[in-house]
């Protein structure tokens, strides 16, 4: 069921909901989080329909607020989505206008929902210092997504110069099955050391450079860092050890191949994880991830001064 | 492993644990088990990302069958009862790891053959010797097929390094001495850390879940004893009849295959203490100790209670009596329902009776637990004004539309004071659990890790029989024959006048 409020207040979508609640019962039951969306007319929908699937693991209160024309008078049109149309949440679709535009918080606060907390995602380009911008300050929980930005890299550096605790980063999110996989690798005998490490990636492949980090952080050994042009994607990463290296490949954006020293190659479905499954990850934990901010404010600055970056052309394997 | 993995850091909660090198040889493939458990659930981890590179699945069954025909069986079974969407890389890599064994169980060439395909695998796969047995067969199987895993030297492994391991699922046994046996048979070839028993009830978030709500809350471990807690309620009703299962439940009946089992491990959950720790160990021994706490009504006859389901109608539609399903002897005294009162000789639930009960047919399918309180010791109200107030409870929905409910008294919107029950309700969320991974997700990966605190030892399989065996002795000596009941109902007679003599009724689920 959609439901158009346009011209209105927060006061008037927060009473909408109440009725709303008071009809159908169910619609506002067993929230556990406000997610609120900060996003362009353009991303929206993509940015909605992927919160909404991973709603099915965390039941929550979508408010998505997207920013219209800061031109003519302040105008705030909303709608709400529950039933079929929002998964298993409730969703204010919230746009704003005019003057309206610069104080989008003030229509944000009224409809948290209570005492639950607060994550806040920013689908594409995000404030320099999340933990800074109104909304994000509302929230113990600030999702970015350098990949989803125009310069990728330049957005790194804002989200390593604005590191507060509590923001994380979609592109560490895509990390997790290579960072397993890595750590499953190195659970097994014979349990050497590392000496050094190397990372495979496209140039502006953000999480190709937060691995280079996590590895330098972890390990303490140089690792290089190789950016291949021809790719997007991360490609592979290699351990030396002594007995040989341990590598992880993937040449085709779906399967893996783990190479371990006197043992046959073993292939693993390794795909890249969608929006929403990376969101659903995110939402599992809303305390601070430690690790990634050790990694953004230490580990990548680590790489740079043990470890090398070089260049290559990529030679993809189909 | 005693040396720290430099990428692993306990703080970081997000890194998922990989097994290592490994792979599953399960018997018994052709089973509803297997197909519509066991292969869904190895492509959901394998989906999740959760199973190591290499990972193989070997099928062994009677079967003129090929690897591909194998392949066949679990591609309609994860396509049919997986979770997870089915992803196509996903599909074709997992199938490179398939193998099948077509063979007897008597038939050594075929266990030799079965020796050569796992070691084939670890040279294609790269399994490094690590492999997992799951006997989803008949336990009168168990020792032939032990005895075939020794004899091919497929029950230990060649090296430190390598880890072989045994799964097996309830029943385990009829009765203490069979399970004794049964244990004796697996732990002549496996070593007892080597041993995985499946409950699945324990895989179960739900059931996790309760020492969460305990242990993790302030709210409700004062309240969590005989002071406040006037009984326990815990119920597993199944909607369906026995099936296709009459050779199996003919002579076992409903207290062997749901009372000893799930019901008094969650009656152990309910009522132990807290462990000092979750580790495997801490863990059981409290389940043990509040097991060996457990104390039989001394009158059997008015405390526990039986029945078969009659003929009639269920949920809209005319079902057979128990003893007109086919292969069922129509003189069979195997019941359908069994109720029982327990007590639990502890300090924390001194006076405070557990009444278990099971069933088929009954009104509908649903686990609970259901913790009743005692009424509030006065009531300053005028007597008309709480007329419809019940006892408190706190009910954990274990299955389906899992949750907790609290029921309280609230007054009712009006000028006059009146109070009337309400109920207060936290749902895992109406969508949330077809994201929760299923039960047997989170056991095959535990068995993968060598993880053991959600599988029940065989100390905990004793004790539990020895809970059960009196009453199952009793009720063959009395000579009476189960009560029949109404399909669709909640029940025989019998389990009512059990509770109404303590003064007490069975709460409708």
């Amino acid at each position: 069921m959609i439901i158009d409020i346009p011209s209105t207040t927060a006061g008037g979508v927060g009473k909408r909901l109440v009725e709303l609640r008071e009809k159908h019962g169910a619609v506002a039951l067993g929230r556990v989080l406000t997610l609120v969306i900060v996003v362009d007319e353009a991303d929206a929908e993509d940015a909605i329909e992927s919160a909404n699937k991973a709603s099915h693991e965390h039941p929550c209160r979508i408010i998505a607020i997207i920013r219209g024309t800061s031109r003519g008078s302040a105008r705030l049109d909303a709608q709400i989505r529950v039933g079929g149309d929002a998964g298993a949440s409730e969703v204010v679709v919230l746009r704003t206008f005019g003057p309206l535009t610069g104080h989008q918080e003030s229509i944000v606060v009224p409809l948290l929902l209570p005492d639950n907390p607060v994550v806040v995602w920013w689908p594409a380009e995000a404030p320099e210092a999340p933990s800074e911008d109104p909304i994000g300050s509302l929230a113990q929980r600030r999702i970015t997504d350098v990949a989803a930005c125009k310069r990728p890299i330049a957005a790194l550096h804002d989200r390593v110069e604005g590191y507060r605790p509590g923001d994380t980063d979609l592109t560490w999110t895509r990390l997790t099955l290579w960072r397993a996989l890595l750590a499953a690798a190195l659970d097994q005998p014979p349990y050497e050391s590392v000496s050094a490490a190397r990372v495979v990636g496209g140039p502006d492949n953000a999480s190709a450079d937060l691995l280079a980090g996590w590895l330098a952080k972890c390990l303490d050994v140089p690792v290089t860092r190789t950016k291949a042009s021809g790719v997007d994607g991360l490609l592979s990463v290699r351990l030396d050890r002594e007995s040989g290296p341990i590598t992880i490949e993937r040449p085709d954006d779906e399967n893996a191949v783990l190479t371990v020293p006197g043992r046959a190659e073993r292939r693993v479905s390794l795909p890249r994880r969608t929006a929403a499954e990376c969101l659903a990850e995110e939402l599992r934990r809303l305390d601070p991830d430690e690790i990634y901010g050790e990694v953004i404010r230490e580990g990548l600055k680590r790489q740079h001064e043990t470890g090398k970056t070089t260049r290559t052309k990529a030679k993809v394997r189909r | 492993m005693s040396v720290q993995n430099p990428l692993r850091d306990k703080r970081d909660k997000r890194l998922p644990r990989i097994a290592g090198p490994c792979g599953v040889v399960i018997f018994g493939v052709t089973g509803d088990l297997a197909r519509k458990k066991l292969m869904p659930a190895v492509y959901d981890l394998a989906n999740r990302g959760l199973l190591p590179p290499g990972f193989s699945l070997v099928g062994f069954a009677r079967r003129d069958w090929a690897t591909q025909d194998f392949g066949k069986i679990v591609h309609d079974a994860v396509k049919e009862h997986a979770r997870t969407p089915f992803r196509e890389s996903t599909w074709r890599q997992l199938a490179q790891g398939f193998r099948f064994v077509p063979g007897d169980f008597s038939d050594d060439e075929a266990f030799d053959r079965l020796a050569e395909t796992v070691h084939d695998l670890d040279r294609q796969q790269g399994t490094g010797g690590n492999f997992a047995f799951y006997l989803s067969i008949p336990p009168s199987f168990f020792d032939v097929v032990c005895k075939q895993l020794a004899r091919s030297g497929l029950a230990t492994p060649e090296n430190e390094d390598q880890w072989r391991r045994v799964i097996i699922e309830k029943p385990f046994g009829h009765d203490l001495a069979s399970a004794r046996e049964l244990n004796a048979t697996v732990e002549s070839i496996f070593p007892p850390d080597s041993i995985f028993r499946i409950d699945h009830y324990l895989g179960k978030e739900t059931v996790q879940n309760i020492m969460a709500l305990r242990f993790a809350n302030q709210l409700f471990e004062p309240i969590w004893n005989a002071h406040y807690v006037d009984h326990v309620q815990i119920t597993m009703a199944e909607d369906i009849g026995i099936g296709g299962r009459a050779g199996y439940y003919d002579g076992i009946g409903a207290a062997r295959d749901v009372i000893q089992n799930h019901l008094l491990q969650l009656l152990a959950l309910v009522a132990m203490e807290e462990p000092v720790s979750f580790d495997a160990a801490d863990l059981r021994a409290e389940k043990e100790k509040v097991l060996s706490a457990v104390r039989l009504p001394l009158d059997l006859d008015a405390y526990t209670s039986r029945g078969q389901y009659a003929a009639g109608w269920a949920g809209g539609v005319p079902v057979k009596a128990f003893l007109e399903e086919d292969g069922i002897p129509p003189a069979s005294t195997t019941e359908t329902y069994a109720a029982v009162r327990l007590d639990i000789d502890t300090r924390r639930w001194a006076g405070v009776p557990f009444y278990l009960r099971t069933g088929k047919r009954l009104g509908r399918r649903v686990t609970e637990v259901a913790i009743v309180f005692k009424r509030a010791p006065h009531l300053p109200f005028e007597s008309t004004a709480t007329e419809e107030l019940g006892e408190n409870a706190l009910v954990i929905r274990v299955q389906p539309d899992e949750g907790v409910t609290i029921r309280f008294g609230s007054k009712v919107p009006g000028t006059a004071m009146e109070v009337r029950d309400v109920t207060m309700d936290f749902g895992y969320g109406y969508a949330f659990t077809e994201e929760s991974p299923e039960a047997y997700e989170r056991l095959i990966l535990d068995v993968l890790l060598g993880d053991p605190p959600l599988f029940p030892r065989h100390e905990e399989v004793e004790l539990s029989w020895k809970i059960l065996d009196p009453i199952e002795e009793h009720w063959t000596a009395s000579g009476s024959k189960p009560e029949q009941y109404l399909p669709g109902g909640w029940g025989p007679e019998a389990a009512d006048a059990m509770l109404a003599r303590d003064g007490r009724g069975w709460r409708r689920p």
